[in-house]
């Protein structure tokens, strides 16, 4: 029996993890890997941390022993992980980051190390299209490794593609789920990561072919249009609180964060972090924009006309205990009037 | 003399650069870097006001929530609301249990491991305080990860998730709790307090709250072998490796207050040096002389605060900008949070030996003691299916203040609204304080103060003693920027 499984005749896979624009947060947010921890998911995998900014102990010119020695062939790099943009500012130097010891932009060590890594993962909304740190006029002039935004380019060009065939692998998520990152190098490791597995928006499947909208504990106020009005209301946030939930591509309730919560949970909306523009949805995250009383964005694979219509229809018909619970912070009407509520 | 630029750093939630002028194999002077930017201040500039709290969060992944209670409360402050009970308790609870796991991660993963390193090897002490903390392979590290996990369970009900909760909102938090959910919060607390029992102290909390002066507590430490628990582990190094003769700065300790509120003050706001002083949020101000920012002549309070990048000012040496209060550099943190609050057995140890190496992480374990013990009563004061939140709407016009403490030490939002939009947003973050360049008057800030006098072993390229100091206040480099 092996000890660990990965690509059959590889051997350990090597990966280093760099971080630039970025908060940190879905570091922090993998460490709360479970079932099992992080340290056991890698050593399962047979992932070799060649560093970690959080994790590892290197530091220093040690840390650059080993840049050098992944630069110059002497160390395989099998999986390059970037959390946070490439920040290329100011005026497109790169000097509102440069990596701490090195005098050199970290965009520059970014590039460098691509182009020798057999798999590029962008982990995080702001390393795969810019996220938060492009919001508003993108004072530090920041990109995502392969998509500025919505557009395909990004740091490392359209056509930028690893000796494996793959371009970047896109994590997005603000911050990602510690499952979306342990189960991708997970596949990758096994040899299962193919382009097939991943979305138009190089996004992986696995959790992009969900939306959020999936599991949603409201969905019963969703169907019948009841809707929350403020923090803490229990009803659908998608007409007033500018929920995205039915647009968004992710599986946050279906699979959990923190053993039981989610957005929608946790009773706020959902602001699609997984999509390029996130940061910028031109209007007030929390508030839906509307036109004649008719939210602006409905999700894009429904005919206008026909949600109109069932929205007024499902309104109509909204049982008692739906249209108050909605706007109450716990149910004030409980299930077992359902039967009277139909009489 | 010989000058050394140490970095790229780690387990400094970012990335960190350290110039050291060394003499004698002892550090002379230094320089703190951070090196970079990303413009969260900008970026503010113009969106509505609630917007704020989606953007705040996401300066940094590991003081997310204490951003979000930083600008809840500066609006809050701006609309002149105040939180219903159930809400200020959850809030404290949500912010408590980032504290918390921010100082165990602290300890286990970024702190600890440094006595792992070879440099140390052929200490008595080295192999055993190396199998258990060295970086991923020490047997803490599997145990802490899945206690911490276990432990952010608490996110998954009060707050949606972590980080990057919007939970948090002015008025109050978005999640009324429900009794089934009051009793489970109950039970992760206390399974939680088990972990610190068994695993952290090697005591029940109550001794260890009960433990008063810095005599008791090397009675405490002379009755238990040294691999008793991880707190005695660390005792016994910091014993051998003098760690409180180590990274001592001014001795100037500033604390917002935490955990405010009728029901669940816990931590005085206030100012200690040399005995308490006097506080006042109007005494801050910028110096950005040092700093790699277009200059007023003036320091100037955050509210007239300016953030304009320049990378080219002629003494600009680093990103972060230099707060001061009274003009005075302070330190905060932990440390200075629990000087100032008056347990006594951390005045005690800051009265004989100041702010140190030793010093700081014994305040984090100890708060973390103090913290979890206080949330157990919190949990129990919520009263399900009574209000969590209110709302009332935003002035068009108005300005506000949120001062709050992360686990690394003082957060503060100051916001002006114009129009219904935010004219002018300004953070000045723990790591700010901590990490800050010289000022006007050419004085250096409280991590370049604790550098100086740090020993350089034989033969070391980044020396080990640089990064206890660095580390002992528990950095976040994305904060300190912003």
């Amino acid at each position: 029996m092996p000890e660990t499984f990965h690509e059959a005749g590889e051997g350990r896979l090597n990966l280093l993890w760099l971080q630039s624009g970025g908060c940190g947060g879905c570091t922090l947010s993998l460490l709360c890997a479970e079932s099992p921890d992080l340290v056991t998911v890698l050593e399962s995998a047979g992932i070799n941390l060649l560093w970690h900014p959080s994790l590892s102990e290197t530091c220093g010119d040690d840390l650059l022993d080993v840049l050098h020695n992944i630069l110059n062939g002497n160390t395989r790099l099998d999986l390059l992980c970037l959390e946070g943009s490439v920040v290329t500012g100011p005026r497109g130097t790169g000097k509102f980051h440069m990596l701490g010891g090195t005098g050199r932009p970290m965009m520059e060590w970014i590039r460098d190390l691509s182009a020798v890594a057999r798999h590029v993962v962008a982990v995080g909304t702001c390393a795969t299209y810019g996220g938060i740190t492009a919001a508003g006029d993108n004072p530090c002039e920041a990109v995502g490794l392969q998509y500025d935004g919505h557009h395909k380019g990004g740091f490392l060009g359209k056509d930028f593609s690893t000796g494996t065939g793959l371009p970047v692998i896109n994590i997005a998520g603000c911050p990602t789920h510690p499952n979306w990152v342990t189960e991708t190098l997970v596949q990758i490791a096994l040899g299962q990561f193919s382009g097939t597995e991943m979305d138009e928006l190089g996004r992986p499947r696995s959790y992009a072919d969900h939306l959020v909208h999936h599991g949603c504990p409201r969905n019963e106020y969703y169907e019948f249009k009841a809707s929350a009005e403020k923090p803490t209301d229990l009803g659908c946030m998608m007409e007033n609180m500018g929920c995205l939930g039915t647009q968004a591509h992710a599986d946050c309730n279906t699979r959990l964060w923190n053993g039981e919560g989610s957005c929608l949970r946790g009773g706020y909306a959902c602001v699609n972090c997984t999509a390029p523009g996130f940061e910028e949805p031109g209007h007030v995250f929390t508030e839906t924009p509307k036109i004649a009383g008719i939210p602006v964005g409905l999700p894009t694979d429904m005919p206008k006309a026909w949600f109109v219509a069932l929205a007024s229809l499902s309104k109509a018909a909204t049982p008692k205990r739906l249209r108050e619970n909605a706007v109450a912070d716990h149910i004030v009407v409980p299930l077992r009037n359902i039967t009277k509520d139909r009489e | 003399m010989s000058r050394r630029i140490v970095g790229p750093f780690n387990r400094v939630e970012g990335d960190l650069e350290v110039h050291l002028e060394i003499n004698d194999a002892v550090v002379q002077d230094a320089w703190v870097v951070s090196p970079l930017y990303r413009g969260f201040e900008q970026i503010l500039h113009g969106k509505k006001p609630a917007d704020a709290l989606v953007y705040t969060p996401r300066i940094c992944g590991i003081c997310s929530v204490s951003q979000s209670v930083a600008t809840a409360a500066a609006l809050a402050d701006a609309q002149a609301i105040e939180m219903p009970r159930n809400g200020r308790i959850a809030l404290n609870l949500i912010l408590a249990s980032e504290n918390i796991a921010d100082h165990l991660t602290h300890f286990y993963l970024f702190f600890m491991p440094d006595f792992g390193r070879d440099i140390y090897r052929g200490e008595p002490w080295h192999e055993e305080i190396a199998g258990r903390f060295r970086a991923l392979t020490g047997t803490a590290a599997k145990p802490v990860l899945t206690a911490r996990a276990d432990w952010l369970h608490l996110m998954g009900i009060l707050a949606g998730k972590w980080p990057h909760s919007l939970a948090i909102q002015p008025g109050g938090t978005s999640r009324a709790i429900e009794a089934q959910e009051q009793a489970r919060i109950l039970s992760i607390i206390f399974a939680f307090r088990k972990f610190l029992e068994e695993v952290l102290f090697g005591d029940f909390l109550d001794n260890i709250l009960a433990i008063g002066s810095a005599r008791e507590l090397d009675k405490w430490l002379d009755e238990r072998a040294p691999a008793h628990s991880d707190f005695t582990r660390f005792l016994h190094v910091s014993r051998q490796l003098d760690l409180e003769k180590l990274g001592r700065a001014n001795d100037a300790f500033m604390s917002y207050g935490v955990y405010l509120g009728t029901e669940g003050n816990l931590f005085r706001r206030g100012v200690w040096h040399n005995g308490e002083q006097p506080f006042g949020a109007q005494s801050i101000a910028e110096d950005l002389s040092h700093s790699w920012m277009e200059q007023g002549n003036t320091p100037r309070h955050p509210y007239e605060g300016v953030t304009v990048p320049d990378p080219d000012t002629k003494d600009g040496y680093t990103w972060c900008k230099a707060p001061r209060l009274d003009g005075s550099v302070v330190e905060v943190g932990a440390l200075a949070r629990q000087v100032v609050d008056g347990h006594p057995l951390i005045r005690d140890l800051v009265q004989q030996t100041g702010g140190n190496v030793r010093n700081r992480v014994i305040a984090r374990l100890f708060e973390i003691a103090r913290v979890v013990d206080a949330m157990g009563q919190w949990a129990r004061m919520m009263r399900p299916r009574e209000a969590f939140c209110q709302q009332v709407p935003m002035p068009d016009e108005a300005q506000g203040c949120g001062l709050t403490e992360a686990a690394r030490g003082s957060l503060g939002h100051w916001v002006r609204i114009k129009n219904g939009r935010i004219l002018n947003y300004q953070i000045i973050a723990p790591t700010t304080w901590n990490f800050s360049p010289r000022d006007m008057q050419g004085v250096p800030g409280a991590l370049e103060q604790a550098l100086i006098g740090a020993p350089v072993r034989a033969g070391e390229k980044d020396p080990v003693a640089v990064q206890h100091i660095v580390r002992s206040f528990d950095p976040c480099m994305v904060c300190t920027v912003h």
